[in-house]
This record gives C-alpha cells, structure tokens and sequence, in this order.
C-alpha cells in the first residue's frame, strides 16, 4: 500500500510503522512558541526541568515568534513577551520580535520550514506549512514545553482527503474566493482530524502567497492540514524567496496510496464570496450584500498578507480614495513583505488612498494589535476567522482582498469590477 | 517509580440511558461542569465526576478505586479542560473505555499517563453493570472475570501511550529519558 502526502513527512521523521489511526513519535524540525502561549512555555520548562541550561534539548532548532500583540499594548503581554525574552537570552534561543511579523510567515520566509519538514508551535494556524508542502500544527502550551524539551512529539497518524478543484477562476475571483468555496462546500468539520491534499489544474498555477490562503483555513473546516502538493514552480519562488535551496524538495503522495474519501469542487462560475458573521464556513455571493454598510475593512493576517496581497490592493485603489467614514487598515504579513512593499511604493498609494498602514504581524486578527470593532460595526476583513468576538464586539464578514479593497472604496460590499 | 500495571482488573461500570445504549457525545461539561473549573487539587475533582450527567450524579458514590467505565461515541467532546481527565483518576478509576473519543480529550488523557482505549467492538449484553471484567492494555484483550470469555474486541494501547502510561505522564516521560 503507497503513502499518502502526510504519512510521507511523518514516515520520513519517526523510525515507526506510519499508518491512519496509528499514534507514533515525531521528530520536530523547528519549534516555535508565540507571544501567546510563550511564556506558559517557559513556565511549564521551569517548573518540570528547573531554570537551569539544558531543558531545550536543541537551541538552534527552537524559537520565539512574537505577532500577536506586537509591541505589548497592555501589561500582561509585555510581562510575558518578557519573560520570554529573557529566557531567549539566558538559553540562547533565536528570537523574533514584535518587529518581525507573523511565525508561521516568518519561518518560511527564513528558510526554516521546507517542503517535507515538520513545524510546531502555539498557533492553531501553524498548518498553513501545508501550503509548502511542510506538516505544521498548533498545540497547547505543555505539549510545546514537551516538543522544547526534548525534540519530539505524538500525533495520531491522520486519514487522508483528495480533495480535487475542477475547472480555474478568474478575475474579480482570487485565491481567497476559492478557499471560501471550499470551505463553503466541506462544512466546519467536513475535514475533521483529516489530512486533505489538494489536485487539480489550477493548482498547479498557484503560488505560494494563493497556497498560504488555501491552506490557512483548513482550521475553518475542521482539517488536521491542508497540503497543496510542492511543484517546480513552488520551489523555485521558496529558492527566490529565501535563498535556501534544495532540501527535501519536491514530495508527492504515492500513486496507489489509500484516501478516506475524494470530493471534487466544480470552480466553474466562482464569483466573489464573503463568509457571514459568525462562520466561516457560512458562505454567500458578496453581491448578495451590495446593501450592506461597511465602517471598517482589514487587509492582512496570516491568510491574506502577503506582498501579492497588499499589490493587487493597491493596483485598485491607486489614485483613488477610501469611501468618506470607512477606516481602511492594512497589515503586512512580515518585514520582509513591509520592506518590499515599501521599496515598490505601494505603502505610499495604500497610505494615499486613505489607508492605514501598521508594522508587520497578525493586525486585525489578534487582540487588539490594530483596533477591534465596536457594537453593530461592519468590518470586511480577509482573515481567516469571524467567530463572534474574535475581532470586536461587531459583525466581521470574510473576504479577498481585492473585494475588501472595492468595499472599502464603495463605503459597502462591493466586488472588484464594480471599481473598475 | 512504581511499576504501572497492562493488566487491569475490576468492576465496570456499563454508562448507558434509559434504553440500555452506551451513551455517545457525553461533553466535559457533563463529564466535569464548569462550575467547578477553579478547583486544583486532583483529590477534590472525583466528587463532581458525571455531575451533569443525567443518570449518574451519583456515580462517585456508587464508584471505588479499581473500577473500570465503559461510554459510548465521541467521548470527552467539547473543552479543553484538564479536569475531566483527572477526575476519573481522582476516583481511582483504572480506565476509561469508550467507542471512541474527542480528539483533546485523547490527548490530554495521553499526555497525562491515564489510560483510555478505544473499543472496536463489544457485545454489551454479555456483561452487567458493575461486573469484573479484566483488560490487558498491551493486546486489548478483555474477559470476562467469572467465565474467562472474551467479551470485546479493544484498540491496544499503542508504544506511545505505553510509554507515557509508563513514566506517569508527558514530562515524566521527559525526564525518564
């Protein structure tokens, strides 16, 4: 019997029979802890394995990624983004600060995670190492303290999905609009503690800015991961990317490999989508909303912060301005993505259009980074997540980037060829 | 470190409703009710254990160290919360059986060396309520105490879940190594 893509990465980072079902020791490549969660880690080390050196088994391997509330805006964060600080010091840990921007973004962007390896750490969105082709996963604080200490972890080997896209998309769709479907079309839990890998023509056009959208909501839709398979293409933008070639490379399930089911998505007549209040998964034609009132978007978060993101947001808006009374923010995913789209000047058209433009990291997203929403807000945001509260106490519908942008220039939900 | 048994032998107890079916989707707050989140110590959890559970208020008293309980689908669905592991340990239950389990709750009672397996299958009605049965964790073999039968048929515990069982826990496990 062949591997699926999932039982290949696991199979290649334990020295145990890999099969669905199976609870077998993984070997972890790098191991994060955030500024959420971070300092529980460190708490759980001290306590277990006393303040001395040696309780991280491998430094080098092992990091801090600050994004959540990036500075501190409040006490207890910087308390505990502190203690985390120090503890890097005293351990030798590698550190990346509120300055640096998302984790899951940054270690990819660092040449950390590759295709094939494994990647921990306290945020539930770490599996968006699936869109390299990598097996990435959020856990508590004590299972990270566990993974610092000595290098490993269990996972339940999971069940595999082929989920296959028929058909391409096309301008005013992007990305997000066919991850919206998916997720539209699976249900919160239609991938339960399932591995999905993803075929079809179109995939092999994506890039990774359109992998790391896709992959990013497999949280939404109840999966363990999304893996959009490592083609040529990917490589050769990761190489660009970080400078780092070579390494486990390109990786493929087996061809006779055994899936717990195949669901196929048509793509056929795909039109913007936003998710509604509440759930992600409750999907609807944005134009469905052309009456609805927006008084906020957010652009950014670890979906939909990219540079490509942020570009074609400022192709639309160029020369143009934010809808009077609409407060229009933007995030960059990383430093590295801030730096680039300072360089090409689309900070300046995003900060003329009426934008504002904050340092890197979760933005919107987070407690609080960059504003939350007040009672009966309407807020376009291209996260990931709208449960109620996570973003405010107002109503946060999901979408692209490029309807956010129309939304923002219409003072409603708009879609992109409406500002043509 | 004491040695920790793969044979467990005691009464079981059969968490079934009113129409004699294995109860499924019993959730931690049935399991442990929020109202009692607060409480630390590990002795102090078995007293709430089932507490919103209809059927089983009671089954901390009808319950003694040794015992075993067998529950239906997806059980421990819902929070994280630690307690609803511990508070089966805190009665000196040995382990819970169930069809199957939510997935944090799988974890945590991994992580936290108490053992839980999964039945693939069981005839229910060649056991009562509170008979002794015995489970051998290693092959999930279980019998029947008084006429030796098998009775169902048991996930074995698997080498990780052996070994965390073992040290007594995740970071025991640790620093066992």
């Amino acid at each position: 019997m062949g591997k699926t893509l999932v039982e290949k990465i696991l199979a290649a980072h334990t020295s145990e029979e890999v099969a669905p079902g199976k609870i077998v020791w993984i070997e972890i490549d790098v191991r994060t802890a955030r500024d959420f969660g971070g300092a529980n880690v460190v708490q759980n080390l001290e306590r277990e394995f006393g303040t001395g050196a040696g309780s991280v088994t491998d430094t080098a391997k092992t990091f801090f990624t600050f994004d959540c509330v990036a500075p501190a805006n409040n006490i207890p964060y910087a308390n505990n983004q502190h203690i985390c600080r120090l503890f890097a010091r005293e351990h030798g840990i590698g550190m990346y600060d509120v300055d640096s921007g998302i984790g899951s973004h940054v270690v990819v962007e660092e040449g950390l995670a590759r295709p094939g390896t494994t990647v921990v750490g306290t945020d539930s969105h770490l599996n968006i190492m699936g869109s390299i082709g990598a097996f990435g996963q959020g856990m508590g604080d004590m299972d990270i303290a566990f993974v610092w200490a000595t290098g490993k972890t269990w996972f339940e080997v999971p069940g595999s999905i082929k989920l296959i896209l028929k058909g391409d998309y096309s301008f005013p769709c992007q990305a997000k609009d066919l991850t919206l479907k998916v997720v539209g079309e699976m249900g919160a839990s239609g991938a339960l503690g399932s591995s999905v890998e993803v075929y079809g023509d179109v995939v092999g056009g994506m890039k990774l800015h359109e992998r790391i959208t896709l992959a990013s909501m497999g949280t939404e839709m109840g999966a363990i991961i999304v893996l959009v398979p490592p083609d040529a293409l990917l490589m050769e933008e990761l190489g660009e990317l970080t400078g780092v070639t070579g390494g486990n490379g390109i990786l493929s399930a087996d061809a006779d490999a055994d899936y717990t089911k195949t669901i196929e998505i048509d793509l056929a007549g795909l039109v913007p989508l936003v998710s509604q209040p509440g759930a992600p998964h409750d999907v609807a034609p944005a134009a469905d909303f052309s009456d609805t009132k927006v008084d906020s978007i957010f652009i950014g978060s670890c979906t939909n912060g990219r540079y490509e993101d942020l570009a074609s947001v400022a192709e639309m808006v160029k020369g143009r301005k934010v809808s009077k009374g609409v407060m229009a923010k933007v995030t960059p995913a990383t430093r590295n993505v801030y730096r680039r789209c300072l360089k090409e000047g689309i900070v300046e058209t995003l900060f003329d259009a009426g934008f504002i433009v904050s340092h890197s990291g979760c933005g919107g997203c987070a407690s609080g980074q960059l504003g939350m929403t007040g009672k009966s807000e309407v807020q376009v945001s291209t996260s990931n997540r709208n449960f109620k509260g996570k973003q405010g106490d107002g109503r946060t519908f999901l979408a692209s980037p490029a309807t956010a942008a129309a939304s923002a220039l219409l003072g409603r939900i708009g879609t992109a060829d409406e500002v043509l | 470190m004491t040695e920790k048994p793969t044979r467990l032998r005691g009464r079981i107890h059969l968490v079934k409703d009113t129409d004699g079916k294995l109860i499924d989707n019993i959730d931690t707050d049935m399991i442990y009710h929020n109202a009692h989140l607060a409480v630390t110590d590990k002795n102090e959890m078995g007293q709430y254990t089932f507490g919103n559970l209809d059927g089983y208020r009671d089954f901390p008293k009808r319950t003694r160290p040794g015992d075993l309980v067998l529950v239906g689908e997806n059980f421990g669905s819902g929070s994280s919360r630690q307690q609803a592991v511990d508070c089966f340990a805190s009665l000196g239950v040995t382990c819970v059986l169930a069809l199957s389990f939510g997935a944090i709750y799988k974890r945590n009672a991994i992580n936290s060396g108490f053992p839980i397996v999964t039945v693939r299958e069981i005839d229910t009605a060649l056991i009562s309520d509170l008979e002794e049965v015995e489970l051998e964790l290693e092959s999930g073999r279980l019998t029947k105490v008084s006429s030796g039968e098998p009775i169902g048929d048991i996930e074995p515990f698997s080498s990780v879940q052996l070994d965390i069982y073992r040290a007594g826990g995740l970071f025991e496990y640790a620093r066992s190594r």
